[in-house]
């Protein structure tokens, strides 16, 4: 097969000889085919969603520091969602909820699986392109559009959705509960069904791309953990998202056409609804099968990233390598079968919460396997900080620390207490979101040399990792002893209750924090466009990495390779290999003589 | 100094760092060209940096459990509180005994391999037995959390009763609680939400004569020492009745009646006599004396822990459990709903 597939990168090399067709800026950076300006799309679409969605948790912070105080900067952002300053408790609800629902899908599915899925997989296995261009570039655009609406659904007359980024029904489905629950929630609906199709188009893509089209020699025990990542990723992707997809689309049914999957027995507004038979705790299961896998989705690129960065800075290569690939696949099939741990308390039946319970916790050992061979691959390294390797240590320190506090909460007996709690909040941002943002991080300054052609400045670099680590502790670690003490996630303030009254100071600690740490992504977005322009010109291998996209030249050109696809005649992590001259030996070096191929 | 200021001046400072960073990017740019490799000298720096910041971080979150630890929830105030207790403490024992070993050697590691000029790091792909045995070793320490917790679930959510428990429904709509007693009957009269008018805003059905005794108050009474079977209801969205000191939680789900029995264990008297809730309060008042608001008497209080709309944060109820006597007392002042429709 593999040789089939050299015959047609050559032949595609003839083709791109015969044809130099001008580009204009239209093709070339709008309507592109091309991969890795597909995967820079997807880059520069979730910053821009990122800044939305970090800009909202500033505003929510504020009111959760200060509780109904008022802030001049509160009513310029909302208007008259924030009348004198004070913000509206739906407006805190709706921002809560945007928020959630533009970091996990957005950001750190959209922009960390879509920028580097599209940039490595072709460059990586020595492809020319992916499958296909063209539902590549449909994946974009179809995101694109989503994020338009996601957008868009801000500055309805009644405001965005604003049911929690899970947007259970009934509270999601009936515009009598909440304002939020009108057009804005359709507009919800729609952009998600938008970002569904999107995602599965790009998946297809990439699992079809890894297994046909990998160049010769490059076995599947030969490819960067980064590719595993990838294409374990999306095969989640195409399983799961299409349950979230008929999880949607039922709720519009109900919300627009008057079908009662989800509801039943209402009494709201004054009257009784006219919807019998439906069940709300079916919507989430429904949901909660993509949702649970979909933490995985998020967090898988970012541990492959991680790896990859990991083994080229320490100089070593990654310890245990099949034991990674295991360990993946393990927590991916695992994925499947947890979803319920989110619902223990919905009245589920006390056995089925047992088995759920049961196959949680088992997730821990692939995960605890995942963190030990990081730190062993450290151990005697010769460890090279680069911005990229600082922010990888910080993802295995807040893949542990997160990590532990789920074998509390995947415990249902345990779970009772601090189900849905601050504890749970500080749990999944530390485990998730930090972890995979610091992935995602790692990727930019990493690849950024491969993207652009330039360095970014190391300096600021330095600057934003260590700010970020710091205060991204101080936001979330301290959120444990709040949930500790009770206090429920997702109110718009603690007054109500005098018995939280002696935790309003640590909110304020946390508000001072989560400010600094947010203005800290200044500094990361203007290194990020500065060196776009003017950062110094990359050299081809600027970290004397093993992998093939290091082969490509620093100008990106529609083919990747000017030449032959190089042939791979070793795996990836030849790091300080006893014999040989440098302290890297890149894929496509033939074995010397008598050289044992290791691994 | 407003909040606003703050703002101002951290991006102020941001933007200062960013104008430095600037000046000496350029100047060394003039000096040596390129300069945007990492030196032997920032190895140092930032190796250095990470076991400084890394063990601050583990040092400080010692500093938060000694700080913070008493703003964890008082003892349980429920007859089955004490194993989720346990269970609690002996996870949080084993997540800690993990976290500090592990955070402190993945920092300690990062500072002292850190890339030194004619050093080669070690090639050392993979090794069997040092795999297997953290791959083991986590196991057994899960089978012991899967057994044990598995083993808490089930008597939690399966209890075997020596007497019948009194049966009370908690009722949950936007925005705040009801309770309806099951009478002499000990038996819940069936409530609809097609008969709620008027005063009946339960919708029970007044045709059932098991309803006929059933008495609705707007505050939970329990007697302390009975298992207490509570059915839970919700007329409009999803609800969650969180009771925090009795180690409860069960979500209301319209057109579905979900359960959880809990015995409480402690009167409202005898909790406010506890020392950790005692210092509790007291810390409160002198935060609400400062500010003006009234002083607080510690009540036990069911919360909304579900999404559930604009005041989701201000649904509450208060709990009171007494003795048997003082129960009974309370529970024949209330109307039956016979008497009140």
């Amino acid at each position: 097969m593999s040789t089939t597939t050299t015959e047609k990168n050559n032949h595609f090399q003839d083709h791109l000889m015969e044809h130099h067709h001008e580009e204009n800026f239209f093709t070339k950076y709008i309507f592109t085919m091309d991969h890795k300006m597909i995967g820079k799309q997807f880059l520069i679409t979730g910053m821009f969603m990122g800044i939305i969605g970090v800009m909202m948790s500033m505003l929510f912070r504020l009111e959760i520091a200060y509780p109904e105080q008022s802030f001049p900067i509160l009513e310029f952002f909302l208007g008259k969602w924030a009348p004198d300053g004070i913000m509206d408790p739906n407006m805190y609800l709706a921002l809560v909820t945007i928020h959630g629902t533009i970091m996990v899908f957005f950001v750190l599915t959209a922009g960390l699986s879509g920028t580097f899925s599209n940039l490595l997989i072709p460059l990586q296995i020595g492809a020319r392109d992916m499958a296909s261009g063209f539902m590549n570039a449909l994946s974009y655009w179809f995101f694109f559009l989503s994020s338009v609406i996601m957008v868009a659904s801000l500055f309805v007359e009644a405001g965005p959705a604003a049911s929690g980024w899970t947007v259970y029904p009934p509270l999601s489905a009936l515009p009598q509960a909440m304002p939020g629950s009108g057009a804005g929630m359709t507009l919800w609906l729609i952009s998600m069904t938008l970002f569904i199709v999107g995602s599965l188009l790009g998946s297809l893509n990439y699992i079809v791309t890894v297994i046909n089209m990998r160049t010769k020699g490059m076995s599947m025990t030969r490819l960067p953990l980064t590719i595993w990542a990838f294409l374990v990723t999306a095969i989640l992707g195409v399983l799961s998202f299409p349950v979230l997809l008929s999880a949607a689309l039922l709720l519009m049914f109900d919300r627009l056409l008057g079908t009662s999957f989800y509801l039943s027995d209402i009494f709201i507004g004054g009257e009784v609804l006219s919807y019998s038979g439906g069940s709300p705790v079916l919507y989430q299961h429904l949901f909660w099968f993509l949702g649970h896998p979909e933490v995985y989705i998020i967090l898988l690129p970012a541990l492959g990233i991680s790896s990859e960065v990991i083994a080229t800075n320490s100089r070593k290569p990654i310890f245990g390598y099949r034991a990674m690939v295991g360990s993946i696949l393990a927590i991916a099939f695992l994925s499947f079968i947890v979803w319920g741990h989110h619902m223990f308390i919905t009245g589920m039946n006390p056995f089925l919460g047992s088995v759920f319970t049961f196959t949680t916790l088992l997730i821990a050992i692939p995960s605890a396997v995942k963190a030990f061979n990081y730190i062993t691959t450290l151990w005697k390294g010769n460890i090279q900080f680069t911005p990229a390797m600082l922010f990888s240590i910080a993802l295995v320190s807040t893949f542990v620390t997160g990590g532990l506090t789920g074998v509390i909460l995947g415990d249902s007996a345990l779970d009772i207490n601090v189900h849905d709690t601050y504890f749970v909040v500080a749990h999944f941002h530390i485990v998730m979101g930090l972890s995979a943002i610091y992935g995602m991080f790692a990727g930019v300054y990493h690849w950024f040399p491969k993207m652009y052609g330039r360095m970014m400045n190391k300096s600021m670099g330095y600057a934003h990792f260590w700010l970020t680590f710091i205060t991204a502790y101080g936001v979330f670690f301290p959120m444990h002893f709040l949930g500790m003490a009770g206090l429920p996630r997702r109110y718009y303030s603690n007054t109500a209750f005098p018995m939280f009254d002696n935790l309003a100071d640590i909110n304020v600690l946390i508000t001072y924090f989560a400010i600094i740490g947010g203005a800290a992504q200044l500094i990361f977005i203007f290194n990020f466009f500065y060196s776009i322009w003017r950062g110094p010109k990359a050299k081809q291998n600027p970290w004397r990495a093993n992998s093939l996209e290091w082969t490509t030249p620093v100008e990106h050109l529609h083919g990747n390779w000017p030449g032959d696809v190089p042939v791979v005649h070793r795996w990836a992590y030849d790091y300080s290999k006893p014999g040989a001259e440098e302290d890297f030996v890149p894929q496509n070096v033939p074995l010397a003589e008598g050289e044992e191929s290791g691994h | 100094m407003s909040p606003i200021s703050i703002i101002v001046l951290i991006v102020l400072v941001v933007l200062t760092l960013v104008q430095v960073m600037r000046i000496s990017e350029i100047s060394s740019e003039i000096q040596k060209g390129e300069d945007n490799e990492v030196s032997p000298k920032d190895n140092n720096t930032q190796g250095r940096l990470m076991l400084l910041v890394g063990f601050g971080f583990v040092i400080s979150v010692l500093v938060m459990y000694v700080a913070w630890g008493r703003l964890s929830l008082p003892e349980p105030s429920s007859a089955h509180g004490a194993e989720i207790d346990s269970l609690w403490n002996l996870s949080m024992l084993i997540i800690n005994i993990v976290f500090f070993i592990v955070q402190p050697i993945l920092f300690y590691f990062a500072y002292k391999y850190r890339g030194k000029k004619g050093t080669k790091a070690t090639y050392y792909e993979h090794n069997n037995r040092l795999e297997l045995f953290w791959t083991v070793v986590p196991a057994l320490a899960l089978a012991v959390l899967i057994i044990w917790g598995l083993n808490v679930w089930s008597t939690l959510m399966m209890p075997e009763n020596e007497e019948e428990p009194i049966l009370v429904e908690v009722y949950a709509q936007q925005f705040n609680w009801t309770v309806r007693y099951s009478g002499g009957d000990n038996e819940l009269g069936y409530a609809t939400v097609h008969e709620i008018a008027g005063a009946n805003i339960l919708g029970v059905d007044t045709q059932d004569p098991a309803s006929a005794d059933d008495i609705v108050a707007k505050e939970l009474h329990l007697p302390v020492g009975k298992p207490i079977q509570f059915a839970f209801r919700a007329q409009d969205v999803i609800h969650s009745a969180y009771f925090p000191h009795f180690r409860a939680q069960m979500n209301c789900v319209p057109g579905s009646v979900t359960n959880f029995q809990f015995t409480p264990i402690i009167t409202t008297a005898e909790i406010r006599q506890n020392k950790d809730v005692k210092a509790h309060v007291e810390e409160v008042n002198e935060i609400r004396t400062a500010k003006g608001e009234d002083v607080w008497e510690f009540n036990y209080v069911l919360l909304c822990n579900k999404i559930c709309g604009a005041a989701h944060y201000n649904m509450q109820m208060d709990i009171i459990v007494e003795t048997q006597d003082e129960f009974d007392a309370w529970l024949k002042e209330q109307k039956t709903v016979a008497e009140t429709l």
